[in-house]
C-alpha cells in the first residue's frame, strides 16, 4: 500500500515536472504593423522602484502619454531594484513570470540569445524608425548574425573614474587625469602617499568582477580575450602580462593599492564615496551610484578615457523579448521601447523634465546614437539641461568615439571566473608567477570555450 | 430468505461504516489533516525541487521549451572543469577544519558552562547571542574583523606586537578564516545542545568518580564523554552534513577567491546555475553532493534510531 502511494506521488511529481519541461512556441510571424483595433497588454521590466520617486513619476507620465498615443496598448511596468537579479532570472523564465519585455545587462545578452531565451524580433524591427540611427557598436550587442533580439537602454565605455579632491590634495591636476598606465601608477603612488588609509588605485578581484575588469584593462592595452574564431582564449599575451605586471607593481612595489583585496564594485564605490580612494576603472553612472547610495558629491568626481586607450569595454543594459511573446506583444513592445528608450527628447531621454524633477543631468551616458545627427541632437538636449559639473567629465566625453569600443567575450562569465583567480592571485600573493597564472588560466578558459562550442 | 434480505438491503446502509471505524476516522481525521498540510508543503518545497534537480542534471534546458536529455554530459562537463577537484578538496578541508574547531569548542564551552556555579544564565545568553544574528549580518561583520588594515583582528594582533595576517586575502588563511566565521555563528546552538545532554548525566557518577580520585580530565574522559556519546555522534554527523553545504561564507566574504581557495561544491553549483546559466551542470553537482550527504544521513538515521532505543 505504502509503495503504491509513493508510486502515485512520484508519478504526480514527474508528471508535473514533465509539464514544466514542455513549452509552446511563439506564434507565427505576422509582420504587418499592429492594428489600431488590436488590444494588447504588455509587461515591461525595470520600471523604476517607488523609492526612486522622480524616475517613477517620469515612467508613469511616459506610460500615460504612450497609452494616449496608442489606446489599444496597455503597458504594465514591473518594478525591481536592481532591475535584474541573476538569482531569479532563470526561475522567472521557468515559472512563466518573465516580462514580455525584459531587462538585461550587455554581459548576459549573448548567453541568453545562445540559450534560446529571447525572441527573434528581426521581422518586426523595420517598424522601429530610430533603429538605423543607433550606434552600430551598440546595435551589435543585440544581434546574432543578421538576427536582432533587443534594444538598448543605457550604454557606456569603461574609463578611469577618479577623485578630483584627492588629486588636488596629492598635487595632481584634476583637469589633466592620467592618460597611460604609467601615469596611473605615478598618480596612485602620490595619492596613497597621503596616508590616512587612502588607496591610490583599486581593482576588483572577486565574484567574477576581477575577470570583467581584467578584460577592460586588456582591451586598453590592445589585447583580446578570444581569438577570431571565438573558440580559443587570447589573453595569455604580452598585453595580458602587461595588465597583471602593472597591478603587481602597484600592489607590491608601490604599495598604492591598499591591503584589502577581493573587492567587489560596492566595496570600491564605498571607498570612493568616503574619500579614501583615488582611482578605479568604471563607467560615468558610477557618479550617480556614489551620490545616491553612498552620499558622495558629484563635484568630487571626474572621468577620463581608459588609460592606454587602445580599446575599451562597452557596457550597458537593454531589453529583450520573452520567447513566448506573441507577434502583437512584440510589436507593442517595440512601439513602447522606441517611445520610451531611443527617441531624443522623450521618455528616458527627456533631460529637461529630468532636470525639472531635480534629477542629475549631464553625465556622458547613454550614448546610444554615436556621432550621427540624432546623437548630436541627443547630446545638445542633454547639454541644454545639464545641472552637473559636466566639465569634470570632459576628458572622457572628448575622447569618446576615438577609443575603440569592444564587446564582452563569448562565455563571458566563465572566462571572468577563471580570470578572477588570476587577478586575485596577483593582488594577494607577492610571489605570484604571472606567466604561470596566465598559462593555467588559458587552459581553463580554453576548456570552458570548448565545452560551450 | 437471508439471501433475499441481503439483496434488498438499501445501498446507503451497505456503505455505512461500523462504529469502530467511525471512531477511528474521527480520532485520526485531524491528524491526517495536519499530515496533508505537511505532505503538500514537503511535496512542493522539498520533494518536487529534489526530483526536478535530479532531472535537470540529465537535461539541457533553457526553461522556455527547449529541453533535451543529454545523458551524463552535464556530469562530464563539471568533472572536466579544473575547479571541480579544488571545490571538493576545499569542501572536505572546510568540513574537517569545521569539525576540528567547531565540534570541540562548543563541547568544551558546554562543559565549562555546566561546571559554573555563577552567571550561568548570562553566559548561556552570551554564547547563544550570535545565533540570533541573521547569518548574512554575522558574515559581513567578520568582513570588517578580517580587514587587513583597520580590521579588529589585526588591530588586536598589533596590540600584542604580533605579526598581522591577511586573513581572507591569502590563499593560505582564507579557508580557515571562513571556518572561524562558521564556528562563531553556530557555536550557540551546539553549546546549548551539549549543555542539555550534560545536564542529563546523573550527579552521582561524578561524585563516585571524584571519590575514586578522578581529576577533571579523567571525569570528562570516563564520565562525560561516554554518557554523551550518542549525542556527540549525532551532532558530528549533523555537522558534517551542514558544513559540507557551506555557501554563504564564501559567497559573501571571498567570492570563491583568492585563487579559487574558497570555492566549495555549493558555491561552484551556484556559479554554474546562476552565473553560467548552466542549470544542468549545477544540477549534476547538486546530485553528487546529495549522494555524498545521503551517505552521512543514512548513518545519522541509524545512529538516532539507536539513540531512541
Amino acid at each position: 500500500m505504502r509503495s503504491r502511494i509513493l508510486a502515485t506521488l512520484l508519478a504526480a511529481v514527474l508528471g508535473a515536472t514533465a509539464a514544466g519541461c514542455g513549452g509552446d512556441d511563439s506564434g507565427g510571424q505576422d509582420t504587418a504593423p499592429l492594428g489600431a483595433g488590436t488590444k494588447v497588454s504588455i509587461t515591461v521590466g525595470c520600471m523604476p522602484a517607488k523609492s526612486q520617486e522622480a524616475q517613477r513619476k517620469e515612467w508613469e507620465e511616459d506610460v500615460a502619454a504612450f497609452q494616449r498615443l496608442h489606446p489599444n496598448i496597455t503597458v504594465v511596468g514591473k518594478d525591481a531594484f536592481p532591475c535584474i537579479d541573476p538569482n531569479t532570472f532563470q526561475a522567472k523564465l521557468a515559472g512563466g513570470q518573465m516580462e514580455d519585455v525584459f531587462y538585461v545587462y550587455f554581459t548576459d545578452v549573448r548567453g541568453i540569445i545562445a540559450n534560446g531565451q529571447a525572441a527573434d524580433i528581426t521581422p518586426y524591427i523595420g517598424s522601429v524608425k530610430q533603429f538605423p540611427n543607433l550606434d552600430p557598436a551598440v546595435e551589435r550587442v543585440f544581434k546574432d548574425g543578421d538576427k536582432v533580439y533587443g534594444l538598448p537602454r543605457q550604454n557606456y565605455a569603461m574609463g578611469l573614474f577618479y577623485n578630483r579632491k584627492l588629486f588636488s590634495r596629492a598635487g595632481l591636476n584634476p583637469d589633466a587625469p592620467p592618460k597611460t598606465w604609467a601615469e596611473v601608477r605615478e598618480a596612485a603612488k602620490k595619492i596613497s602617499a597621503l596616508g590616512d588609509g587612502i588607496t591610490g588605485y583599486a581593482e576588483l578581484s572577486a565574484k567574477n568582477q576581477g575577470g570583467w575588469h581584467f578584460t577592460t584593462s586588456l582591451y586598453s592595452q590592445g589585447g583580446d580575450m578570444v581569438d577570431g574564431s571565438g573558440r580559443k582564449s587570447a589573453f595569455n599575451s604580452p598585453q595580458g602580462r602587461a595588465v597583471l605586471q602593472n597591478l603587481k607593481d602597484m600592489r607590491w612595489t608601490d604599495d598604492s593599492m591598499g591591503t584589502k583585496q577581493l573587492l567587489i564594485d560596492a566595496d570600491i564605490q564605498r571607498m570612493m564615496a568616503s574619500g579614501k580612494l583615488g582611482m578605479y576603472l568604471g563607467a560615468p553612472d558610477n557618479a550617480t551610484a556614489l551620490v545616491d547610495q553612498f552620499k558622495g558629491k558629484y563635484e568630487d568626481y571626474g572621468m577620463a578615457p581608459i588609460p592606454g586607450s587602445a580599446g575599451t569595454l562597452m557596457g550597458g543594459d537593454g531589453w529583450l523579448f520573452n520567447p513566448k511573446a506573441s507577434p502583437d506583444k512584440i510589436k507593442a513592445g517595440l512601439l513602447w521601447l522606441e517611445y520610451y528608450g531611443i527617441t531624443p527628447g522623450q521618455g528616458q531621454l527627456n533631460y529637461a523634465r529630468a532636470a525639472k524633477y531635480g534629477r542629475p543631468v549631464g553625465l556622458p551616458q547613454p550614448k546610444l546614437f554615436g556621432q550621427n545627427a540624432v546623437g548630436q541632437k541627443d547630446r545638445q538636449l542633454r547639454a541644454a539641461s545639464a545641472n552637473l559639473p559636466v566639465g569634470n567629465f570632459k576628458p572622457y566625453e572628448d575622447a569618446y568615439g576615438s577609443v575603440p569600443g569592444k564587446l564582452e567575450p563569448p562565455q563571458a562569465q566563465q572566462l571572468y571566473a577563471v580570470l578572477d583567480s588570476v587577478v586575485s592571485a596577483v593582488l594577494t600573493r607577492r610571489d605570484a608567477n604571472i606567466d604561470q597564472l596566465l598559462a593555467d588560466a588559458q587552459k581553463k578558459a580554453d576548456a570552458a570555450l570548448a565545452r560551450a562550442n | 430468505m437471508t439471501t433475499a434480505r441481503t439483496l434488498v438491503r438499501p445501498a446507503g446502509r451497505a456503505r455505512r461504516l461500523s462504529p469502530r471505524t467511525r471512531r477511528t476516522v474521527r480520532r485520526n481525521v485531524t491528524a491526517y489533516g495536519f499530515l496533508c498540510g505537511a505532505l503538500i508543503c514537503f511535496a512542493f518545497f522539498s520533494w518536487y525541487p529534489i526530483v526536478r534537480e535530479v532531472l535537470l542534471s540529465f537535461q539541457k534546458t533553457n526553461f522556455v521549451g527547449d529541453t533535451r536529455w543529454v545523458g551524463l554530459d552535464n556530469f562530464r562537463t563539471v568533472i572536466d572543469d579544473p575547479v571541480f577537484v579544488d571545490a571538493w578538496v576545499n569542501t572536505a578541508v572546510f568540513t574537517l577544519l569545521a569539525l576540528a574547531v567547531g565540534y570541540v569548542v562548543p563541547f568544551a564551552i558546554a562543559i565549562v558552562l555546566n561546571e559554573l556555579k555563577h552567571a550561568r544564565g548570562y553566559l548561556r545568553f552570551v554564547v547563544y547571542l550570535p545565533v540570533m544574528l541573521p547569518p548574512a549580518v554575522a558574515v559581513l561583520l567578520f568582513k570588517w574583523f578580517y580587514d587587513p588594515g583597520p580590521g579588529l583582528f589585526n588591530q588586536i594582533l598589533k596590540l600584542g606586537h604580533l605579526p598581522t595576517l591577511n586573513w581572507l586575502d591569502s590563499s593560505d588563511t582564507a579557508l580557515i578564516s571562513l571556518v572561524l566565521v562558521s564556528t562563531w555563528m553556530n557555536l550557540g546552538s551546539g553549546t546549548l545542545i551539549y549543555l542539555a545532554a550534560l545536564q542529563t548525566i546523573p550527579g552521582e557518577l561524578y561524585e563516585a568518580a571524584e571519590l575514586d580520585g578522578a581529576g577533571m580530565f579523567r571525569r570528562i574522559r570516563y564520565v562525560t564523554i561516554p554518557q554523551t556519546r550518542l549525542i556527540l555522534l549525532v551532532m558530528l554527523l549533523l555537522q558534517i552534513i551542514a558544513t559540507m553545504q557551506v555557501f554563504i561564507e564564501p559567497y559573501l566574504l571571498t567570492g570563491g577567491g583568492p585563487e579559487d581557495a574558497t570555492v566549495t561544491v555549493a558555491y561552484l553549483m551556484y556559479q554554474y546555475a546562476f552565473n553560467f546559466t548552466n542549470f544542468g551542470g549545477g544540477g549534476a553537482l547538486g546530485l553528487m553532493l546529495m549522494l555524498v550527504l545521503m551517505l552521512f544521513s543514512a548513518v545519522y538515521l541509524r545512529v538516532s534510531r539507536e539513540e531512541a532505543r
